[in-house]
C-alpha cells in the first residue's frame, strides 16, 4: 500500500511543487540576469530585491479575460495550452534527481518512476510538445499564429532527429535505457581522477543535443516560432490571460526538464566526485546528491539565459541548414565512432 | 561587419570560426563580462535625472522681476509647426507697451522642437529642463500662464547654454 501508493505521491508531489516555484524563481533570475548582461538593475520593486516580481505578474495573468477570437476553433483552442503544459511537466517523471535514500525504514528511488526505457519515454513525450504549439498556431485562426506553429513544428522535427540520435552513443556507452544506471554508469572514473560522464567520452553528442535541446525548447538562438519582432509573439498571439500563462509556465518547465535531462544524460546527473570517500551519512549523503543536482541544474539554466543575449536568432534557412546539414551528419559520425571505439577498446 | 567596420564574408572565416564554438565562447565572456560592469539605471522616483543645458524640456516663459518677458509679438505661435501655442495680446503701462492676457500652450500638440525659443526676440519663451508631463484630461494639458512662468534664477543654465551656442 504505501509503497505502492503513498511514496509516489508524495514524491509526486514534491517533484511538481518544486519545478513550479523553480519556474517562478526561472523567470525571475532570467529578468535580473538579463537585465545585468544590459547593464541594466532590472525588477527590484515587488518585495525584497524583487523575488516577488512574477508572483505580481502571475496575480495580473489570473485576473485578465480570457479571450478566444472568434472565428477560432474553441476546444482545440483551449486544449493547446494544457497539451504543452502536460507535457512539460509529464517529462520529469523519469529523471532520477539523486541516488536510492532511506527514510523511515523505507528504501526510496529518488525518481517518481523507474520505467526501464526511460530516455524512449523522454523523447516520445517531447516529441507531444509540438502538438501544443502547432496546435494553438492553427486553432487561433491567425496567420501570424498560424506561421508559428508551422515554423515550431519543422523545426522541432528536424531537430528531434538530431536530438535522438546524439543520445545513441551515450546508451551504446551505458548498455541501457534506464536513466539511473546511466547515471550510476556515470558514477565511475576513468584513470582514477576523471569522473566519466558523458561530457567527457561524448564531447560532440553532448554538443548536439545541447543544440538540438536549445531548438526542442524553442530558446534563442532557435526561437523562431515566436519571434517577436516577426510574428507578433508567434504561436500564443490569440492567448490571453491564464491559457497565455500556461504557455508561458510550459515554455520555462520546459527548459527546467531539458537542464534536468542534459545533466542526467552528460553532467553526471547527481553524482558529485569524490563524495563517497567524504565519510558521510548515507542519508548526508545522497542529500548532498540531491543539491548536487539541483546546483547542476542551474548551472545549464543559466548558460541558457547567458545564451540568449549572447546569440542572435537564426534565419530560417540558416536553422534547417544547420539541422540536416551539420546537426544530423554529425550525430551519425558521433555513433559511429563511438561503435569504433566501443569495438576497439574493450 | 567587424569592430573595425569592414565586411566579412563567409568565405573568409577560417576553420575555426566556421564551427561556430569558440566564437560562441568568446561571446559568451563578452557577454559575462557585462554583468559586472556599472549599471546605469535611475531608480527614478526617488533618483532623477537633471539634464543638461542643452536639453529641451517644457517649453516655459521666462519672469523677471514679477513680469513675463514675453511682449506678444506672436512668432512663437506663427512658427510653431505643431500650431500649439496661442498668444493674445494687451497693452501694459510697462515700458515694453505689450504683454500677454492670455499665453496658451498645449502641451499635447507640442513636440519640443525649440522652434519658438529659436525665434523669440525677447529670449522670453524657453526650454526649461523639466520632463515630467502629467495630465488626466485634454483640458488640463493646455497650460496657461499661471503654469508657465518660471523665473529667470531658475533658467540661468539654459540661458547661459543660449548665449554661448546661438
Amino acid at each position: 500500500m504505501t509503497e505502492q501508493i503513498i511514496i509516489p505521491i508524495l514524491k509526486i508531489s514534491v517533484v511538481l511543487i518544486t519545478v513550479l516555484t523553480t519556474v517562478v524563481f526561472l523567470v525571475y533570475i532570467e529578468r535580473r540576469v538579463s537585465a545585468f548582461i544590459q547593464n541594466r538593475i532590472g525588477p527590484n520593486r515587488v518585495g525584497p530585491f524583487g523575488l516577488l516580481q512574477t508572483v505580481a505578474d502571475v496575480v495580473k495573468l489570473l485576473m485578465k479575460e480570457d479571450i478566444v477570437p472568434k472565428n477560432a476553433y474553441k476546444q482545440i483552442h483551449d486544449l493547446a495550452p494544457i497539451i504543452s503544459i502536460g507535457v512539460a511537466l509529464s517529462t520529469f517523471a523519469v529523471i532520477p534527481v539523486g541516488n536510492t535514500m532511506e527514510i523511515f525504514g523505507h528504501e526510496v528511488k529518488l525518481i517518481i518512476a523507474d520505467v526501464n526505457i526511460g530516455i524512449l519515454y523522454i523523447l516520445a513525450i517531447t516529441s507531444l510538445g509540438v502538438y501544443g504549439i502547432t496546435l494553438a498556431g492553427w486553432s487561433s485562426n491567425s496567420k501570424y499564429s498560424l506561421l508559428g506553429g508551422l515554423r515550431s513544428s519543422a523545426q522541432m522535427i528536424s531537430y528531434e532527429l538530431s536530438m535522438g540520435l546524439s543520445i545513441v552513443g551515450v546508451l551504446m556507452i551505458a548498455g541501457t535505457l534506464q536513466l539511473d544506471k546511466i547515471v550510476l554508469h556515470q558514477a565511475t572514473y576513468l584513470w582514477g581522477w576523471l569522473p566519466a560522464w558523458n561530457l567527457f567520452l561524448q564531447p560532440v553528442g553532448f554538443i548536439t543535443f545541447m543544440v538540438a535541446s536549445f531548438a526542442e525548447t524553442n530558446r534563442l538562438p532557435f526561437d523562431l516560432p515566436e519571434a517577436e519582432p516577426e510574428l507578433v509573439g508567434g504561436f500564443h498571439t490569440e492567448y490571453t490571460g491564464l491559457k497565455f500563462g500556461l504557455f508561458f509556465l510550459a515554455e520555462y518547465a520546459n527548459m527546467i526538464t531539458a537542464s534536468a535531462i542534459i545533466t542526467t544524460l552528460f553532467l553526471g546527473g547527481w553524482h558529485l566526485p569524490f563524495a563517497e570517500h567524504l565519510g558521510l551519512t548515507p542519508l548526508m549523503l545522497s542529500l548532498l546528491q540531491v543539491l548536487t543536482f539541483c546546483v547542476k541544474v542551474a548551472f545549464v539554466l543559466l548558460f541558457f539565459i547567458v545564451i540568449r543575449w549572447t546569440l542572435p536568432r537564426f534565419r530560417y534557412d540558416q536553422l534547417m541548414d544547420l539541422g540536416w546539414k551539420l546537426m544530423l551528419p554529425l550525430a551519425i559520425a558521433n555513433i559511429l565512432a563511438t561503435g569504433l571505439a566501443l569495438l576497439f577498446f574493450s | 561587419m567587424s569592430s573595425n567596420g569592414t565586411m566579412i564574408r563567409k568565405k573568409d572565416l577560417n576553420f575555426w570560426q566556421k564551427i561556430y564554438i569558440p566564437e560562441i565562447i568568446k561571446g559568451l565572456r563578452l557577454t559575462l563580462a557585462q554583468i559586472f560592469r556599472p549599471k546605469v539605471t535611475y531608480q527614478y522616483p526617488e533618483e532623477r535625472f537633471t539634464p543638461p543645458a542643452s536639453f529641451r524640456g517644457r517649453p516655459v516663459l521666462a519672469e523677471e522681476n514679477g513680469v513675463e518677458r514675453c511682449v506678444a509679438c506672436g512668432l512663437c505661435s506663427r512658427v510653431c509647426p505643431a500650431l500649439a501655442i496661442e498668444v493674445q495680446a494687451a497693452e501694459t503701462e510697462l515700458e515694453k507697451e505689450r504683454y500677454p492676457i492670455k499665453f496658451e500652450i498645449n502641451m499635447v500638440r507640442c513636440i519640443f522642437c525649440g522652434f519658438c525659443e529659436e525665434v523669440c526676440p525677447e529670449e522670453a519663451i524657453i526650454m526649461s529642463n523639466e520632463y515630467e508631463l502629467v495630465f488626466t484630461s485634454q483640458e488640463q494639458a493646455v497650460f496657461g500662464k499661471e503654469k508657465l512662468l518660471m523665473s529667470t534664477e531658475k533658467l540661468r543654465p539654459r540661458l547661459e547654454w543660449l548665449k554661448a551656442h546661438r
